[in-house]
């Protein structure tokens, strides 16, 4: 199984790198971090509300930019992918093949992430060039426990996905609905206002759904503000393994019901 | 001009009729430009709430800027992304050729061919909100600030225009980059804030490098009444050079088109 995920991801790695200049471009399609860590540096630098924010200037740049880092690997878009197979019937294909089609789409977004991480690499090292005060040395533990933070996001940003995406088998634009998801995504995860400036009665409520840990917990632990001898950190991958067994169970559900519904050529 | 408004008739009932078969997409879209909306203003009301304001601007003012960036935004989704995004397919597949040897101009066709009405829900939001934060400043609008406004938010539409086509031209030669216009789109994002929002680095770019400022920003400004005549000439005189600017690159870059026929 190993080996075969591996020779499919190396695979989908060549097919992207033919199409490198656009996913260069998706890297700097997502500046939204970058805009709100300019509204947050200012807003904290400003003397006149000084002490209001959890955050000092430098340390907001620090936050807005791992959430630049973790948003470049959760990337999710299995939906379109899936859409598209589904209307020209391409899912028989992939249904012949040894393999649930599942993996055809995992792997196919660490080709991806692959693809896009040399021009990645690169827009880090402008960024500290531009901005250096927001250089910092995160300790290992904040390394890799935050390595292991972005990939539990993925995982569970593809889940949720994935139970949207199986909706496709009976409404063709499925990813519309995926589209609403966004919001929740956008504003109440951390993306455009960290959790601790929030009122703590609706952090906490949010810390209950799964948006927070798809930016705002990876980007604490990157940054150092979750340590690693922190119990929200374990709290925090508890509640992303349950809310990932339900979307599982849910998907698994739907992808069964679902393909029994399809009817593309050869099914 | 009446053969302009008869061809403009033609393909906005045909581009219409055809989107109506996807009449959910109406709902789904309303949803999210209400969410959009709900979104922004509570950002800006949580910053506004610590204490903190964008230099010059109070919370009202602040909700002038986001309705004239939601009006703008729901122009993009309405006319210039279902057509402009497209110019990458006609390029892959060489059906420029078609848009080329029609009797009509090529870049009239190509900006004007389709519309879809998932943008108007974006429109009518703004228009809501543009009427009442403008009547709940501490000193409200006037009927005839909406009236200046008119001018200097169809110099803005004009600039939107001119940045979306050039940037759209460059597929002719980069052919693959069909996400090169969400690049333009993610950067103009920062309209959502007026540009003392950000700090003066970020806000020099926003208005001399790429004119966001121009979007929203100055527009607002004319309305409140802070920037007189002047301000207006030079939202027009950005618009015209912009829009010279685009065109001659269309022309340019027509050049370099190697058809599926030639």
């Amino acid at each position: 199984m190993w080996r075969k995920l591996r020779s499919l991801t190396a695979s989908q790695h060549a097919l992207m790198l033919a199409y490198r200049a656009e996913i260069y471009l998706w890297v700097i399609a997502h500046m939204l971090p970058f805009i709100m860590m300019g509204v947050w540096t200012r807003a904290a630098a400003n003397p006149a509300s000084a002490g209001r924010f959890a955050m000092s200037p430098h340390d907001y740049a620090r936050y807005f930019f791992c959430v630049f880092v973790i948003r470049q690997f959760t990337a999710v878009w299995m939906i379109y992918e899936f859409e598209w197979h589904i209307v020209e019937g391409r899912l028989s294909y992939l249904l012949l093949r040894p393999m649930n089609p599942l993996w055809h789409y995992v792997t196919a977004h660490f080709g991806e992430q692959l693809a896009r991480f040399p021009f990645f690499a690169v827009v880090c090292v402008i960024f500290f060039l531009i901005y250096p005060d927001a250089r910092w040395m995160p300790s290992p533990s904040a390394v890799i426990l935050g390595i292991v933070a972005i990939y539990a996001a993925f995982t569970l940003r593809f889940a949720m996905q994935y139970c949207i995406t199986m909706l496709t088998f009976w409404f063709e634009r499925a990813s519309a609905l995926d589209q609403l998801t966004f919001l929740p995504y956008i504003f109440l995860s951390g993306l455009a206002v960290p959790l601790d400036d929030l009122s703590p009665h609706l952090a906490a409520l949010l810390r209950l759904t799964p948006f927070p840990y798809f930016i705002s917990f990876p980007a604490e632990i990157m940054m150092g503000r979750l340590p690693a001898n922190d119990p929200r950190i374990l709290q925090g991958f508890a509640l992303m393994t349950v809310w990932f067994v339900a979307f599982g169970l849910l998907g698994a559900l739907l992808w069964r019901r679902g393909l029994r519904h399809y009817a593309g050529q050869g099914a | 001009m009446a053969r302009i408004i008869r061809i403009l008739t033609r393909f906005w009932t045909a581009s219409l009729s055809s989107e109506m078969e996807y009449r959910a997409n109406f709902i789904t879209s309303t949803l999210y430009a209400l969410g959009q909306l709900a979104g922004t203003l509570f950002t800006i009301n949580v910053l506004y709430d610590k204490g903190y304001q964008f230099a010059g601007w109070s919370l009202d003012e602040t909700y002038i800027v986001v309705a004239l960036f939601t009006l703008m935004d729901g122009i993009t989704t309405s006319v210039l992304s279902p057509n402009l995004s497209r110019i990458v397919q006609h390029v892959q597949r060489g059906t420029l050729d078609f848009i080329l040897l029609k009797p009509v101009d090529s870049q009239f066709q190509l900006s004007t061919r389709n519309l879809t009405p998932w943008g108007f829900p974006n429109i009518a939001f703004a228009t809501v909100l543009l009427i009442y934060a403008g009547a709940h400043l501490s000193h409200p609008l006037p009927w005839h600030a909406y009236l200046m406004g008119i001018l200097p938010v169809l110099f803005a539409v004009a600039i939107l225009y001119a940045l979306w086509f050039a940037v759209a031209t460059t597929t002719i030669w980069f052919t693959k980059v069909w996400n090169a216009t969400e690049v333009l789109r993610s950067f103009i994002e920062a309209g959502k804030f007026p540009a003392s929002a950000f700090p003066p680095a970020l806000s020099f770019f926003l208005t001399f490098i790429l004119p966001v400022a121009f979007l929203t920003t100055v527009p607002a400004e004319i309305m409140r009444g802070d920037r007189g005549p002047r301000s207006v000439a030079l939202e027009a005189a950005i618009a015209a050079v912009l829009l010279i600017a685009s065109r001659l690159f269309w022309k340019f870059a027509l050049r370099y088109y190697t058809s599926a026929s030639s």
